[in-house]
């Protein structure tokens, strides 16, 4: 295509500078400027998206900030009828689900990307990486109610009950497993965000691990060491930083997942019990609970805070992933 | 037995040491294996679990009959599908000129100067930023000066969700093209922007269409983003100034609630949504693999 377009030119030009001034057929920079512009604006407009999102949030939440400030963030009561607000409770449960979503989803994407890169067959890595990466594309909505409705009554039936029989009595591990056998709670919000970032990371992983070079694993190899030495003394501290990234990215996805989180956290507002197993909210599941019935006033400005918060929160994550994986690449640029 | 055992250690110290390091390395790499095996198993649940109670909620009545009452005889999910469609079509529509505009500039005009390297930054944020914010910024946007949840506010809330996923794979397409070509059209007097739009981005196009199909299939299923901006419609309305019904905001409605009729649709309707999502991005994949 692009092979034609160009004999194209060539004949036009040849036919108009053969008879008259060389340069007759110089183009206006005119459409150089323009399409310039149009890029450049484009590319701006991605900026002001981003000041826009921080700008709308704080105006949003600008009643919640003056009333109730940084104590906005260490006090649990949520009471629209009384009017007050405090976010403790969601900031909880959203840093509690995500941690134990890493929890499993850190070692299981290791996992992963070491049988993608080092274990798996040649024929069998480019299947086996896009059904990994497939899951990653499934919806979250789909994650949510197959976590309500199929899910959670496993969870219940064949985890909860038989933790309950076991740790009756004992003092802080009971308390841990307590609440109705329903599976709905902080855990099952967990594993299922571990089992949508498992992808995210994985993907991360299995690509930083490929850029280690050949050369630094076949000395390893070389040297008689096994393939478990190979990944965990010479490739993983060689592409510690984009790991660490990997690991970011989906704590940064888990922390804002709002769908999958809200069909099995519970949503119900308490800090009094905590039980893994206990109805939770997070802040994702608060705001697409109520925000739509919020009255405009201290209600809806407390749950713009909380998005604020939330948004702070991940900002901070993602650019912290955003940097290592920046290093990694750089370092990779000039060792090469 | 042990007589013989012993002088073999005397002999050889390092055997014991040998013997652990190969039993270490065989739990880790089935544990690897054990975590392989552990994805794939949700992968093929989730899709096991969602084909088999999907299907049976799938007739011709889905597609050409609007949502029931609870409890009523039939009813399917023509307005949530059509909705969806005209949302979905619409914020692609808005999204993917500016995305691609912008990833030209990150990829051809971006050599120098501040404004690349932050763009690039922050669209990175953004691409994996969480999709509820951006329905917030929407609502403050525009719900809350018209008064209403509209169409409009859902396209509009979509098309932020779809910009920095083309933004990304257009760059990052763009810097596959082989400078020689970029060249070989300089050398001939072309204007830049003539070489762009003919030359570059012709050549790098199949991968432009799979991130576009990537950000389509990322919009289809996002529900977030429109809980507070198309809200949803309990009828058939093509009205983007009103509330608008749509595939993702029925299912969370339906399947939250006690009816069976709702819970069997809104099966049917994440079937729908999954088929729909994973037959994009396999076509993605296929069409990009091709051009290799």
């Amino acid at each position: 295509m692009a092979a034609s377009i160009q004999t194209d030119d060539v004949n036009q030009v040849t036919a108009h500078t053969a008879p008259q001034a060389p340069f007759a057929r110089r183009a206006s920079p005119l459409g150089d400027l323009v399409f310039a512009g149009m890029a450049g604006g484009a590319a701006l407009l991605t900026l002001l998206m981003l000041a826009g999102i921080i700008v709308s949030l704080i105006v949003g939440a600008w009643p919640a900030i003056q009333n109730s400030g940084l104590s906005f963030l260490t006090t649990a009561e949520w009471d629209p009828v009384k009017e007050k607000f405090g976010g403790l409770a969601m900031i909880y449960g959203t840093l509690a689900t995500s941690i134990i979503a890493l929890l499993i989803a850190v070692p299981v994407s290791f996992g992963i990307a070491m049988f993608l890169t080092e274990l798996s067959p040649a024929w069998l890595k480019r299947p086996l990486g896009t059904a990994i990466e497939l899951l990653a594309a499934v919806p979250s909505i789909v994650y949510g109610m197959w976590g309500l409705l199929v899910f959670s009554p496993i969870l219940a039936t064949y985890v909860q009950v038989p933790l309950q029989k076991l740790l009756k009595g004992v003092p802080v591990l009971g308390s841990l497993v307590s609440g109705a056998p329903v599976g709905i709670g902080l855990l099952a919000a967990g594993i299922i965000l571990a089992i949508m970032i498992i992808p995210f990371i994985a993907a991360v992983m299995r690509d930083v691990f490929e850029v280690t070079p050949p050369m630094l694993k076949e000395s390893a190899y070389g040297l008689g060491a096994t393939t478990w030495e190979v990944v965990w003394g010479v490739v993983l501290p060689y592409t510690k930083a984009g790991v660490i990234g990997g690991i970011m990215l989906g704590l940064g996805r888990a922390l804002g997942e709002t769908m999958a989180v809200t069909f099995v956290i519970g949503n119900f507002n308490q800090l009094t019990s905590l039980s893994l197993f206990e109805p939770g909210n997070s802040i994702t599941s608060a705001l697409a609970n109520e925000f739509g019935e919020a009255s405009p006033g201290l209600h809806q400005a407390s749950l713009i805070y909380l998005g604020l918060i939330l948004f702070f929160i991940t900002f901070i994550v993602l650019a912290f992933s955003k940097l290592l994986l920046m290093r990694l690449a750089r370092n990779e640029g000039s060792r090469t | 037995m042990s007589a013989v055992a012993s002088p073999a250690q005397a002999v050889d110290p390092r055997l014991p040491l040998h013997r652990r390091r190969k039993i270490v390395n065989t739990i880790a790499l089935t544990l690897s294996l054990a975590a392989m095996a552990f994805g794939l198993l949700w992968l093929i649940w989730i899709l096991v679990e969602t084909i088999v109670l999907g299907i049976g909620g799938i007739s011709l009545a889905t597609f050409v009959e609007s949502t029931p009452a609870p409890n009523a005889d039939g009813g399917g999910l023509a307005n949530a599908i059509f909705g969806s469609a005209l949302m979905v079509g619409l914020a692609t529509l808005l999204g993917t000129p500016l995305g691609i505009l912008a990833g030209i500039y990150l990829a051809e005009y971006g050599q120098r100067g501040w404004l690349a390297p932050t763009t690039r930054f922050i669209n990175d944020i953004l691409l994996s930023a969480p999709s509820i914010v951006i329905g917030l910024f929407v609502y403050t946007l525009v719900v809350a000066r018209t008064q209403t949840f509209s169409g409009w506010a859902g396209v509009l809330a979509l098309a932020l969700i779809v910009i920095p996923v083309v933004v990304r794979t257009s760059e990052n397409m763009l810097r596959l093209i082989p400078n020689a070509l970029r060249e070989a059209a300089f050398a001939l007097g072309t204007p830049k922007w003539r070489v762009i739009t003919m030359v570059t981005l012709r050549a790098a196009r199949a991968g432009v269409v799979t991130g576009v199909l990537l950000a389509l299939a990322r919009i289809s299923g996002e529900t977030a983003p429109l809980l507070f901006t198309a809200l949803s419609n309990q009828f058939f309305s093509a009205d983007l100034k009103s509330p608008m019904a749509n595939l993702p905001m029925t299912i969370f409605k339906f399947a939250m609630s006690p009816f069976a009729n709702w819970q069997h649709l809104a099966w049917a309707g994440v079937f729908l949504i999954t088929i729909g999502v994973l037959a994009l991005n396999i076509l993605a994949r296929v069409l990009f693999r091709s051009k290799d």
